[in-house]
C-alpha cells in the first residue's frame, strides 16, 4: 500500500505491477486525465498545487482507509502536481484484490475520498491566455461516508 | 502568541501571499485567527467559516490554537 504526490508523468505499468501478487484475481486501474473542456470553456492545460504535507497525509490516510475497509494491501495511488497538458494523467488509483467487487469499491473510495479532503487545488489555463483555479463543488457527506471528523464545513453545509 | 498562517490558490492570490504571521492572544481559536485575517486588505472575500487545517489536519471553529501552530487555510479542493 503506498500513496506518493509526484512531479513527473504517472507510470500506470510500474504501478499494476507493483501491486500484482498470484493471490489476486482482479486488478483494477483508474486514470484521471486533464480533459479538454471544463464548464464550457477550452482549456490548453492545468497546473497542480497541493498543500503538499497534508496532501500526502491525507492521501495515505484514505489509502489506509480502503485497504482496511476493503480488506486488501495492494493498493497505490499516485497524485501529479506541476503543469500537465491535455490528456496527462493527474491521478491513477490502481487496487489488486481476490476479487473484483471489493477491488471496484476500493477504487471508488479512494477517488472519492480524494475528491473531498485532499488539498491539491487545479489552475486552468484556457486558449485565450486567461487561467482560473477551479472552485469544485463541494459534496462532503453524499459519497464518502469517513469524513474529516469535526471539521469546519463551508458555510453551505452548517444550514 | 505568533501563528504561522498558510494560504493556498485563490485565497493566497486575495491576500496577495502564501504566507503570514499573525498575533493572537493566548486561548485564541481557529475562528479568532479568521476574523483577524478578514481584516487585512484582500481578506474580505474570503468565506467566514472557510475550511481550516491546523498542523495540517482538519480542525474545528473553536479549536484553541497554540504558538507556533500552523493555520492553513483551505479553499475547496479540487484534486483528482
Amino acid at each position: 500500500m503506498r500513496a506518493a504526490l509526484i512531479e513527473t508523468p504517472i507510470d500506470v505499468g510500474a504501478l499494476v505491477a507493483e501491486v500484482a501478487h498470484t493471490a489476486n484475481g482482479a486488478t483494477l486501474v483508474f486514470v484521471g486525465t486533464v480533459r479538454d473542456v471544463n464548464n464550457g470553456r477550452a482549456i490548453t492545460g492545468m497546473e497542480y498545487r497541493a498543500y503538499h504535507a497534508m496532501a500526502l497525509r491525507e492521501l495515505s490516510d484514505i489509502t489506509r482507509e480502503a485497504a482496511a475497509e476493503f480488506e486488501t494491501d495492494d493498493i497505490v495511488v499516485e497524485h501529479r502536481v506541476g503543469t500537465l497538458g491535455l490528456g496527462d494523467a493527474s491521478v491513477a488509483i490502481v487496487v489488486a484484490h481476490p476479487h473484483r467487487g471489493p477491488a471496484y469499491e476500493a477504487s471508488r473510495y479512494v477517488i472519492e475520498q480524494l475528491k473531498q479532503r485532499v488539498p491539491i487545488w487545479k489552475l486552468e489555463h484556457y486558449v485565450d491566455g486567461s487561467r482560473e483555479w477551479v472552485a469544485a463543488p463541494i459534496k462532503t457527506r453524499e459519497t464518502g461516508r469517513i469524513t474529516a471528523e469535526n471539521a469546519i464545513l463551508p458555510e453551505a453545509e452548517l444550514r | 502568541m505568533t501563528v504561522t498562517v498558510l494560504l493556498f490558490a485563490s485565497y493566497a492570490d486575495l491576500l496577495g501571499t502564501n504566507q503570514l504571521e499573525l498575533e493572537l492572544p493566548i486561548g485564541a481559536t481557529t475562528d479568532d485567527a479568521m476574523d483577524q485575517l478578514q481584516a487585512l486588505p484582500g481578506a474580505s472575500r474570503l468565506p467566514k467559516h472557510p475550511l481550516i487545517a491546523v498542523n495540517e489536519r482538519y480542525a474545528r471553529r473553536d479549536h484553541v490554537l497554540a504558538a507556533g501552530d500552523e493555520v492553513a487555510i483551505i479553499p475547496p479542493v479540487a484534486g483528482g
